[in-house]
């Protein structure tokens, strides 16, 4: 399908509600695909959401890569063609994508952008900017309503998200241009920082405009008389050859152009945040409302959604574990074999080991994109020093007299291999197999980081929303995982363990 | 039947055989005898080739053992240790009858040929299917030994075959040994410590010392003309224990 005719509406969007139980899995052929990004924080995922109802009532095939991360992340997917839409803010292109080049204004950002192969798509019609917010009776009694009312009282203390202390347009800049006096200033997270405000521990906290926090724990948001803060007006980025590929997906997204204002978008993360509620669901809602597109969010029952999350776990687990076991087997073979070279081995295969998971995954990106491959690049990276080493210590264990006796018969290399070595080191090398499993199913979940999904998805987006359940539906499967994961690998021993290496010896 | 010329052997610093002239005749059992680290293991290992010589030259059957021979050549020796060497993963048939599979016999040869030795070492046809674990010390050396003799080879090679087993066991394998040994009529080169132990089984006695050859002959050249002191000393200090003839 490409453009949309009327006529075709309503039997379109008939098939279209009988696919979406699927699209998840596999889009029909015939439907174009558009992939949307989302960063790490409720109002994006929100955003890439309503676009996602936009796009799938327009007839395409859409596909969500959520929380992908922070805005390097998502923007340097969006220039590769990871993904081909997200929500961006023009506070955040000048201040951060093009920092250096001293960008202002959506009219030289459309320039920039263009230059990248990028568009900038519809602007949403709010903004989501900085501002600082108090409780509202301690600001009444200290008579607060602007910035500059706070140079009259230097003991407050202040708390401030640690990306706001170090940017542009955060702290340092902020106290210079009011000439600010404080110095009780410290860094944590966003989502704390609220709590610290409504426990009374902290004053004055930085805020995004549009979180749902604000009118809930009752804040006053200090007006910036001194016009500090630039604009950050939220908007959608899509790449240039978009609409080549998907005839029709950008003038549906021009439909959010001016569709959301700042009330709304407080109110839809305020569904989300305080409300508990699927971001799917907040979207559809709102494009019925505001679009009168009847739009069906994708609601998942929590079984649905664990087995989906469990079925890209166990892909990313097997795949990356299986090249392991291949690689990791011959590579264990030879340092056993070659112990020069071997020695080299064992330290290449263990200084991997050393390097943080995090930093590995994000090393990946530029190399393999985002999604399944760097997440399954690491795993298998990580798997290779628990199975090398076993295989290696399984087989230098063997005892000489054993090793001379295959020889001595006259049996050649690879059958003193294969019938004598590797089952007599086959319990050590199963060992080696099993941890590197265990550890994989762990480490795995820190894949959703980089949009490989799984259970870790679960958790990032519980300790995002702060919903305990929402944790636990993935670190519990991600636990019996492993635990299943071990008891299938002591049946494996049973099978592959010669019955001769199990029994005790008598006397 | 097998002949070193000039051996030594060198491990690091340690020369482990020094200049070794040593001819093992065709039939009949020759004797190794020495002391812990005199090099008689070591000379057994440079015969199957799994030690190369420095310098010096092996031949078998008149082809020189060297890395190219050797796997070809080890076929035609068998080689027995002081536990077995029995590979633990495997039941008693199947160590037996590894090389048989590797050459790819079919069953029924295969099958007769483990029925043939379980019954010339009178080793139990319903242990086969046990593993080493689950086998004595004595049944491990017949299976040994059924594994030595599977491809009925020309030289029997066996260091300390009997070292590991208590008593009663050592003196009933030791007369089933040399039974065995004359049924056949195989060339042995026997290693042992024990000079009671060469005296029952030898037709030839090689002493080792430090790696050297001190003296080759039979138990009554060693015993009345001894090449030199050591011989004397050796001879003299396990004489006692078996009381042969004086």
């Amino acid at each position: 399908m490409t453009r949309r005719r009327p006529g075709a509406a309503v039997a379109g969007r008939a098939v279209l509600a009988l696919a979406l139980g699927f699209a998840a899995c596999s889009a029909p052929p015939d439907r174009a695909l558009v992939r949307i990004g989302s960063k790490s924080f409720t109002e994006s995922v929100v955003l890439a959401e309503i676009a996602a109802a936009l796009l799938r009532d327009a007839g395409f095939a859409v596909e969500h890569r959520r929380e992908l991360g922070g805005t390097r992340i998502v923007w340097n997917a969006l220039r590769r063609g990871e993904i081909d839409v997200y929500p961006e803010y023009s506070g955040t292109l000048e201040q951060e994508v093009f920092a250096a080049g001293g960008v202002r204004g959506l009219d030289a950002l459309r320039g920039a952008l263009g230059a990248q192969g990028i568009r900038l798509g519809a602007s949403l019609g709010f903004e989501d900017r900085y501002a600082l917010g108090m409780r509202e009776p301690v600001a009444e009694r200290l008579r607060i309503r602007r910035i500059s009312d706070l140079r009259e009282h230097p003991a407050l203390r202040f708390g401030f998200t640690n990306e706001f202390m170090q940017r542009a347009d955060g702290w340092p800049s902020l106290r210079a241009r009011y000439a600010l006096p404080q110095s009780d200033v410290r860094g944590l997270d966003h989502d704390l920082a609220y709590r610290a405000l409504a426990a009374g521990t902290l004053d004055v906290a930085d805020l995004y405009s549009t979180d749902a926090d604000i009118a809930y724990y009752g804040l006053r948001v200090l007006e910036d008389d001194l016009g500090h803060f630039p604009e950050y007006a939220a908007l959608l980025l899509w790449r240039a050859d978009l609409e080549a590929r998907a005839p029709g997906a950008t003038s549906a997204l021009a439909r959010l152009e001016a569709a959301i204002d700042a009330a709304a978008m407080i109110r839809l993360n305020a569904r989300v945040k305080l409300d508990r509620e699927q971001e799917a669901q907040v979207a559809a809602d709102f494009v019925a409302a505001r679009l009168g597109i009847e739009a069906r969010a994708t609601r998942e029952g929590r079984a649905g959604r664990i087995a989906r999350a469990g079925l890209d776990h166990l892909g990313l687990v097997v795949t990356s574990l299986a090249a392991a076991i291949a690689v990791a087997l011959p590579l264990g073979i030879f340092a056993a074999k070659r112990p020069r070279a071997g020695a080299v081995v064992l330290a290449v295969v263990g200084v991997l080991q050393t390097i943080p998971t995090l930093a590995l995954l994000v090393f990946m990106i530029p190399l393999l994109g985002i999604g399944a491959p760097p997440a399954i690049a690491a795993l298998f990276l990580y798997g290779l020093l628990p199975i090398v080493r076993n295989v290696h210590a399984g087989l230098h264990d063997i005892p000489s007299a054993l090793r001379e006796s295959a020889e001595a018969l006259g049996l050649p290399p690879a059958r003193r291999l294969w019938w004598i070595e590797l089952p007599l080191a086959s319990r050590a090398i199963l060992a080696g197999v099993k941890t590197s499993a265990v550890i994989n199913v762990g480490t795995a979940t820190l894949g959703a980081l980089i949009g490989a999904g799984g259970f870790g998805q679960a958790i990032l987006t519980g300790i995002r929303r702060d919903d305990l359940g929402l944790i636990l539906e993935g670190a519990v499967p991600a636990a019996l995982l492993a635990l299943a994961v071990q008891a299938a690998f002591d049946l494996v021993e049973r099978w592959i363990v010669p019955a001769g290496l199990r029994h005790e010896p008598p006397r | 039947m097998l002949a070193l010329h000039g051996v030594t052997v060198r491990f690091g610093a340690v020369r482990a055989l020094r200049g070794i002239e040593l001819v093992v005749p065709t039939g009949g059992t020759t004797v190794l005898l020495g002391g812990s680290g005199s090099g008689k293991s070591t000379l057994l290992r440079v015969a199957l080739g799994l030690v190369r010589p420095e310098q010096g030259s092996v031949r078998f059957a008149g082809a020189a053992v060297d890395a190219a021979s050797a796997p070809g050549l080890r076929l035609r020796m068998g080689y027995l240790i002081q536990d077995g060497g029995l590979f633990p993963h495997l039941d008693a048939r199947a160590n037996v009858t590894l090389m048989a599979r590797h050459l790819g016999w079919d069953a029924a040869r295969t099958e007769a040929r483990v029925a043939e030795l379980a019954a010339l070492t009178h080793f139990p046809a319903d242990a086969l299917r046990r593993h080493p674990a689950q086998l004595s010390g004595g049944q491990c050396q017949r299976v040994a030994l059924m594994r030595a003799l599977l491809l009925d080879p020309e030289l029997l090679l066996l260091d300390e075959p009997l070292a590991a087993l208590d008593p009663l066991i050592r003196a009933e394998l030791q007369q089933e040994l040399r039974e065995i040994f004359r049924a056949l009529g195989k060339s042995v080169l026997l290693v042992t410590h024990d000079l009671a132990e060469a005296a029952f089984f030898a037709d030839r006695i090689a002493l080792l010392r430090e790696g050297a050859l001190v003296q080759e002959g039979t138990l009554g050249d060693l015993l009345e003309r001894p090449a030199d002191p050591f011989v004397t000393r050796f001879v003299g200090a396990q004489r006692g224990a078996f009381g042969g003839p004086a």
